[in-house]
Parts: C-alpha cells; sequence; structure tokens
C-alpha cells in the first residue's frame, strides 16, 4: 500500500434550498480509486468543480468519505485516534495565501503546526530555520507576512507544513492567486523538496506547465478520474484534454496541430528542444 | 484613507524596549494609564511625560510614526476637551453668545486632553514594539490563573490575536471594495445621513462576505496544521523573564511610587 | 474621442519619508476602438495607472484629458466619466451585494440617475453581452459559479454603458475554461460594439491572442508600445524586467538558432503553424 490510497472514494452533499428543504444530492467525488507510491510527484488536474479539491481535503481529513475508505501511511481517516497523525504526516496548504497564515511575523508562522503537535520549544527554532531555508525564505523570518508577494506568502506556508515533518504534502491550487514569478517561485520551491526531501507532492493545479515534471497526473471531471499517465501519456491526447476544456502547453498544442496537417511529429511534445529535435528530423 | 491608521501596528525596531517580556509591557501600560489617573498636578504629568519620553526614545519607534497614527482619535479628543471647555461651571473666563468658558472648565479640558493623549501614546507604544502575538502570549499567561474558574483564556487570546493580523489585510480589502463601487457610480459622501447609511450597503454586504469566506478559510487551514485548542500545545516563544524584565519592573516601581510622592507630597 | 495621459506623474505618500514614484512621465494617446493589452510584471504601476484612466486617482504631476477635457478640473463630472470609462477590478465578483443577479448589474446605471426602464434595459442588454443566461437573472449573484459571478461583475460596468472599458486581469483565478469564456466573449463584445477595451494581464499568450496594441509597464515608466510582433521581438529585455513573450516566440526563436527559415515574429500558434508550413514547403493551397 502507497503512502496515500482511496477506494472506491465517494463524497455527496446535500444540496439545500432558502428554506433548508433538501433540492437534491451532488456527488462531489464518486468512486475515486489511488494509491500514491512515497516519494513520487502527483498531480491533479481539473477544472473548477471536478471535484479535485474535494478529493484533496479527504487526503488531510478535513472530509470524510460518504462511501469508500481512505488511508494514509496505513491510517484510515475515519479513525478517530489517528486524525491528528494523519493531518501531522499529510500537511495542505491552500489557495489563497493570506487566509492561511496565521502569525503576524513570519517565523511565528512557521511555528504554528509544531506548536500546535507539542514539540518542545528547541526543536521547534530547529524546525523553523531548516523549513524556511529549505523554501528559501530565512531571510524573510522576522517580517510581516502582508510585506510579502503573492509568491513568498505561499513559500512561507510551505514552510509552515513542512516544519511539522509530513510524509506527504497536498497543495490545492497554490499558484492559482499568483503572477507568473510567483507561480515559478512556488512550484520550483515545491519540486526541491520533491527532490531533496523525498516529500511526497501531490500538487493540484489547472496549469498545464505545472505538471510537466510530475511522475503521473490525473485528470477528473465530474467526480472521478477521467485520465492518468505520465506528463508525456496524459498530453499525447491533446483533443480529450480540450474537450475537457484544458489547456495544453503551446508547444504541445503546436505540434499536435502540426501533426494533423501531415508533418511527422510524434504526440506528447512537452519541451521546445524536443519540438526542435523532432521538427529538424522532419527536413 | 483608512489604511493611514497606524494605531497599534507592530512596528519592526531592534530596541530595548522591543526585547521586554510582554507581560512588563502590559504591566508597564497598565501601571502607566493608573498613573496617569494617580497625579492631578503639573509636576505629576511633567514626570509622566518625562516617563514617556524616555520610553518613546528607548523604542527607536520614531515619534512623528507614533502622530500619524493618532489622527483617527484626534476627533475623540475635540470632542472631550470641547465638552468639558464649556459645560464645566465655575469661575467664568470668557463668554460668548450662550457659551462660557470657565476657568476649572479650561483646567479640566487641558488635563482631559493631555490625559488621553498620554493614555493613547502610551498604550499604542506598546503594541508598537509587541508583535500582536507576543501580546496576546502575555496576556494569556498573565491571565493564567482564571483557567481554573473557566474562562478560556487561551481561545480569547488566540482570537485577539487573529483580529490583529487581519486587520490590516480588512482595510485594504475596504478601500478595494470602495474603489470599485465608486467606478459603478457610487457615491460615499454626499447626500444626508440616512442617504449616507444606505450608500454604505454595497460596501458592508461584499466586506462581510469577504470576511466570513476568510474565517472559513483560515478555521480549515488552522485544523490542518493540527490546531486544537489550547492543551497539548508548546511554546515557539516560551515567556521567561531575563535581567533587563527584572530591571525594568523596578524602573516602573520607582516611577510609580514618585507619581504617588508627587501626588501625596505636593 | 480619445483619452489622453500627458505626462503623469504620481507619488504615493508624498512629502513623506515613505515617497513612493509609482508613475513616472506617462504619455499616452487611446484612441477609439482598440483593444490594447497592458503588461508588467506586480508592482509596476499598472493597477495605478488604469485607476488614473477613470479619475479614481489624481495624478500629482501632469494631466489627463478625456474627449479633449481635463478630467481634473474643477467643473468636470467625474462621475459621468466613471460611466464613460468603466473600471472592472480584479477579482470582481467580490464586490456583489444585491439580492438578485438583475438587481446588481442595476447599481450602476441607477447611480447615473437613470430611469427605472432604461436602467432595467440596460442591465438586460449587458447580462446578454457577457452571455449570461436568462435562468440565472433572479438568482442570488453568491449561488453562481466563479465565472459565472465574475460576468456578472463585468456586465455591472457594461450596463453604464462604458466607451472604455477597463478590466484588470479578468482572469485570474479562473480555470482554463473559465478564462477562454470571459476572454472570447469580451473579443466579442469588442467586435460588435467598437467599444475600445484595455486588458490588464499577466498571461502573455493571452494578449498575444487577442490584442492589438500591448503597452508594457516596468518601475513605473512606459517600456514598450507598439503591437505585439513588436514587443515580443524584446523577449530578452522582457524577461530582464521580470516578464516573458509566449511560448510560441521561443520557439520561433529556437527553430530560427537552429538554422531554419523562419520569421521569428509569429506570436500565436495559428501563426507559427503558418510559418513552419511554409519552412517546411507543405504550404496549404
Amino acid at each position: 500500500m502507497g503512502i496515500i490510497k482511496t477506494d472506491k472514494l465517494t463524497f455527496e452533499y446535500i444540496r439545500r434550498d432558502e428554506e433548508g428543504n433538501v433540492e437534491g444530492i451532488t456527488r462531489a467525488v464518486d468512486e475515486v480509486d489511488l494509491d500514491i507510491k512515497q516519494g513520487d510527484f502527483i498531480a491533479i488536474l481539473g477544472h473548477n468543480g471536478s471535484g479535485k479539491s474535494t478529493l484533496a481535503k479527504h487526503i488531510n481529513a478535513i472530509l470524510y468519505p460518504t462511501e469508500g475508505t481512505v488511508w494514509v501511511d496505513g491510517m484510515d481517516t475515519q479513525d478517530e485516534k489517528h486524525l491528528w497523525d494523519i493531518r501531522q504526516e499529510a500537511g495542505m496548504v491552500f489557495q489563497n495565501p493570506d487566509n492561511q497564515i496565521i502569525g503576524q511575523v513570519v517565523e511565528e508562522d512557521v511555528g504554528f503546526g509544531p506548536e500546535n503537535m507539542g514539540v518542545p520549544t528547541k526543536e521547534i527554532w530547529e524546525r523553523v530555520e531548516e523549513s524556511l531555508k529549505a523554501v528559501g525564505m530565512y531571510e524573510y523570518r522576522k517580517h510581516s507576512p502582508n510585506k510579502l508577494s503573492g509568491g513568498q506568502k505561499q513559500r512561507v506556508s510551505i514552510a509552515g507544513v513542512i516544519a511539522m515533518h509530513p510524509k506527504c504534502i497536498i497543495l490545492d491550487e497554490p499558484t492559482a492567486m499568483l503572477d507568473p514569478n510567483g507561480r515559478k517561485e512556488v512550484i520550483r520551491a515545491v519540486r526541491a523538496l520533491n527532490d531533496v526531501e523525498g516529500i511526497t507532492v501531490v500538487l493540484i493545479t489547472h496549469y498545464m506547465e505545472e505538471i510537466i515534471h510530475a511522475d503521473m497526473v490525473f485528470v477528473m471531471d465530474q467526480g472521478h478520474i477521467a485520465m492518468e499517465g505520465t506528463p508525456k501519456e496524459i498530453f499525447s491526447r491533446v483533443d480529450e484534454l480540450k474537450e475537457l476544456r484544458l489547456d495544453v502547453p503551446q508547444v504541445t498544442l503546436l505540434a499536435h496541430e502540426l501533426r494533423q496537417k501531415g508533418v511527422n511529429l510524434p504526440e506528447g511534445i512537452l519541451t521546445i528542444e524536443e519540438f526542435t529535435e523532432e521538427l529538424q528530423s522532419c527536413l | 484613507m483608512i489604511r493611514d491608521i497606524t494605531l497599534g501596528q507592530y512596528y519592526q525596531a531592534d530596541s530595548v524596549i522591543h526585547k521586554l517580556d510582554p507581560r512588563v509591557k502590559l504591566v508597564a501600560t497598565i501601571g502607566f494609564i493608573i498613573s496617569l489617573f494617580v497625579v492631578d498636578s503639573w509636576v505629576g504629568y511633567v514626570a509622566a511625560a518625562l516617563f514617556l519620553a524616555c520610553m518613546i526614545k528607548l523604542s527607536k519607534v520614531p515619534f512623528r510614526y507614533m502622530v500619524k497614527g493618532m489622527k483617527a482619535i484626534v476627533f475623540i479628543l475635540m470632542i472631550t476637551v470641547v465638552f468639558n471647555l464649556f459645560l464645566t461651571p465655575g469661575e467664568p473666563l470668557v463668554t460668548f453668545w450662550k457659551l462660557t468658558i470657565t476657568k476649572e472648565g479650561l483646567r479640566i479640558a487641558i488635563m482631559m486632553a493631555v490625559r488621553l493623549s498620554f493614555l493613547i501614546v502610551g498604550s499604542s507604544l506598546m503594541t508598537l514594539t509587541t508583535t500582536p502575538n507576543s501580546l496576546t502570549d502575555g496576556m494569556e499567561k498573565l491571565m493564567g490563573p482564571l483557567k481554573y474558574v473557566k474562562v478560556p483564556v487561551h481561545e480569547v487570546s488566540m482570537m485577539m490575536s487573529i483580529a490583529l493580523r487581519f486587520i490590516p489585510i480588512l482595510l485594504e480589502e475596504t478601500d478595494k471594495i470602495m474603489k470599485a463601487q465608486i467606478a459603478r457610480g457610487a457615491d460615499f459622501e454626499s447626500g444626508n445621513l440616512i442617504k449616507k447609511a444606505k450608500a454604505m450597503v454595497p460596501l458592508l454586504v461584499p466586506l462581510f462576505i469577504s470576511a466570513f469566506r476568510r474565517a472559513n478559510d483560515l478555521a480549515m487551514a488552522m485544523e490542518a496544521r493540527c490546531y486544537r485548542g489550547g492543551e497539548h500545545r508548546t511554546k515557539m516563544k516560551p515567556l521567561r523573564y531575563r535581567a533587563a524584565d527584572r530591571v525594568a519592573y523596578c524602573v516602573l516601581l520607582l516611577y510609580f511610587a514618585g507619581c504617588v510622592a508627587i501626588r501625596v507630597w505636593l | 474621442m480619445s483619452l489622453i495621459l500627458d505626462h503623469v506623474n504620481y507619488v504615493y505618500g508624498e512629502d513623506t519619508s515613505l515617497a513612493v514614484h509609482a508613475l513616472k512621465d506617462i504619455n499616452l494617446v487611446i484612441p477609439d476602438g482598440q483593444f490594447i493589452g497592458l503588461i508588467g510584471h506586480t508592482g509596476s504601476g499598472k493597477s495605478t495607472l488604469v485607476q488614473h484612466l477613470n479619475g479614481l486617482i489624481k495624478p500629482t504631476g501632469g494631466a489627463i484629458y478625456y474627449n479633449g477635457e481635463d478630467i481634473h478640473d474643477k467643473d468636470y463630472d467625474r462621475k459621468k466619466l466613471r460611466s464613460k470609462v468603466g473600471l472592472v477590478f480584479q477579482y470582481p465578483e467580490h464586490q456583489l451585494f444585491e439580492i438578485d443577479v438583475f438587481k446588481d448589474v442595476c447599481f450602476g446605471p441607477k447611480n447615473l440617475g437613470l430611469s427605472q426602464k432604461e436602467t432595467e434595459l440596460r442591465a438586460y442588454a449587458a447580462l446578454k453581452q457577457v452571455g449570461l443566461e436568462d435562468a440565472y437573472f433572479y438568482q442570488s449573484p453568491f449561488d453562481l459559479s466563479g465565472g459565472q459571478k465574475r460576468r456578472v461583475a463585468i456586465a455591472g460596468v457594461l450596463a453604464m454603458k462604458p466607451e472604455i472599458l477597463i478590466l484588470d486581469e479578468p482572469t485570474a483565478g479562473l480555470d482554463p475554461k473559465g478564462r477562454d469564456e470571459i476572454l472570447d466573449q469580451i473579443a466579442k463584445l469588442k467586435e460588435e460594439t467598437g467599444i475600445t477595451v484595455i486588458l490588464v494581464s499577466h498571461s502573455m499568450e493571452d494578449v498575444a491572442k487577442y490584442v492589438e496594441r500591448i503597452i508594457v509597464m516596468n518601475r513605473g515608466s512606459v517600456l514598450y508600445d507598439d503591437t505585439p510582433r513588436e514587443v515580443f521581438q524584446h523577449y530578452k529585455e522582457l524577461e530582464q524586467v521580470g516578464l516573458a513573450a509566449p511560448q510560441v516566440t521561443y520557439i520561433m526563436q529556437a527553430l530560427a538558432k537552429k538554422g531554419m527559415p523562419v520569421d521569428v515574429s509569429a506570436t500565436t500558434i495559428e501563426e507559427a503553424e503558418q510559418e513552419i508550413l511554409r519552412a517546411l514547403g507543405m504550404e496549404k493551397k
């Protein structure tokens, strides 16, 4: 069993009208089976309302399945005695950088998680230092979060999670509210965590260029997994992606269009280097 | 606009005052406020002014920065002064129309103005030099004994520190929504009181919705980071008195004794 | 009919030690009917600039003329200006407040003092322009999806019948589907009404796809003001100021470097495709 495993995970919520009468039931997540290996970089794609955020919240035991089971490191999330262990092992970073920073000073915020876990004072300081260094925000440890850029705030949030020494980290659209430079900063930090520290990463996003380096990609639509595979496999299916109204990097799209016009290019080109090399061999 | 209110916002600097234990600063602030009501002579006020001036100097917070933050409360100060000036009975000094300024009124008005402004500068000095987190830590610790009579000390202090963290964010948001509504032709300035109050609806509704959304997000983020109330919690910055704190208590005691002495003997 | 910025300067917190020179000597002419992209990284002054265009911020130096009149003249009706130069802020759905969608869109025209009938006609037309279906008109705006909320907010500004529509990152936080829908709708609106559109954006791909003129801001000054083709030729300089060109530009540059005879100024996928096919001698008849 991997670090995160779900078995027929289903989540439903009841819609009510203004008087509180039941209007209907929405199935936000529909029989999802996942098995994620320790140390992997996983990307989950899907447009808004596809159920990807709801799925993410199950891994951190913020939501519980209506049917099916979720295990984090072998612990069932519905088992109350493991609740705090699960939240410690599966850290979570959310979309809005302003709404998840609790401390008024960067270092105090990073220390918040370890404080809650009851880590001794001296160790909290060590963890705060190493976490801030891991995301490259150590020089800002005395700053007020309000004065930081969006990308920096998200890196502080990530440090706040790493300080809890999680085995995996789930990022729920961490870059949706950032500008391109902020996005790059955050993705760079996340990749470093995965490469250097070996932390399992589950990145939820709708920016295609962020998933190119993932080990596995899951595409969600209407609560279930519509596609899964390596980035190359996923990007080879341009037409399906388009149908799901998802973006494709321009280089992939261009190669796809040219291929349809009869140019002898393979599917699933992800980088400019690949593209130019393949095109040269066509000449 | 609203964002100019710096009252109570932490000012980062490396000073003796910044490094003091928040409990010392809390006790000192309360002590200072009491002292303002203990003294009632000019000598006493001079003493208070000197004490305050020294503290400001030590804190390395620019005086201009502090005064800028006070602009917002000048209005309250004026009302107090005006009421005292005109409504205190006694020996008349100047009379015009139906208003009379009395000697006692003038004295009390000046005294109130001095007291109030000292009080505000004194307490803002505390918040300027103490991060909200350590401030609430200090309060939590000072009020610790109240836990045994079922006062949710930790919860209250956590709520305060979150409120303080979100004040600047919500002020910025207010500014933004206001501008967006002005761009849609809204008018927040003209008209009578009722019209003005009505004009606030397009500002307040979005602001409340946003505040609730933020509260919801934050609660989730806190839970995800294992927050479960005050139990099991350790402190990153536990409060321990150091030599400087003991000295500060002595200085405070001396000042307070001085104020009492001035009151009794002068 | 145009908007002219003449040596506009803006300093935040003038007379204090914390003064920030947010705009430095901006000279721009915005004629009727253009589709303009305004780009620049966070803090480059583009948000400050757009707030000058509808008179929300008064320049500390220089002047702004709308149809030949100084908008900061004593007797100038700035409320009317704001209806003519419509500004849609970032995350505009955060300004929604009414109990139903239709009423919210009525807010703008009602503030202009129009009759009930005219107000409702305009609200209806604006909601149609953003492509919202009738079924949503009497729902609470807070029950809509993110993309729909944003359209309602844009309709709220359109209902004032602006001649210039400024959108500050209208696609921020939306998914690709919502983003394409909003941008397509704006392009269609521009096509049908001939309105001037200024699109503030971080996405070079979007800008390249839609606009005919790009204004690049850097540290409070205008760095480039030209067609997308010309501006993106400076991709190296753009990178130096924390921006980038669309990926297509990099592809074309890489191909040219490898000796392929392509025109490097292509900025959209369609243009690139044509160029490569031509270079390969596979041009479509």
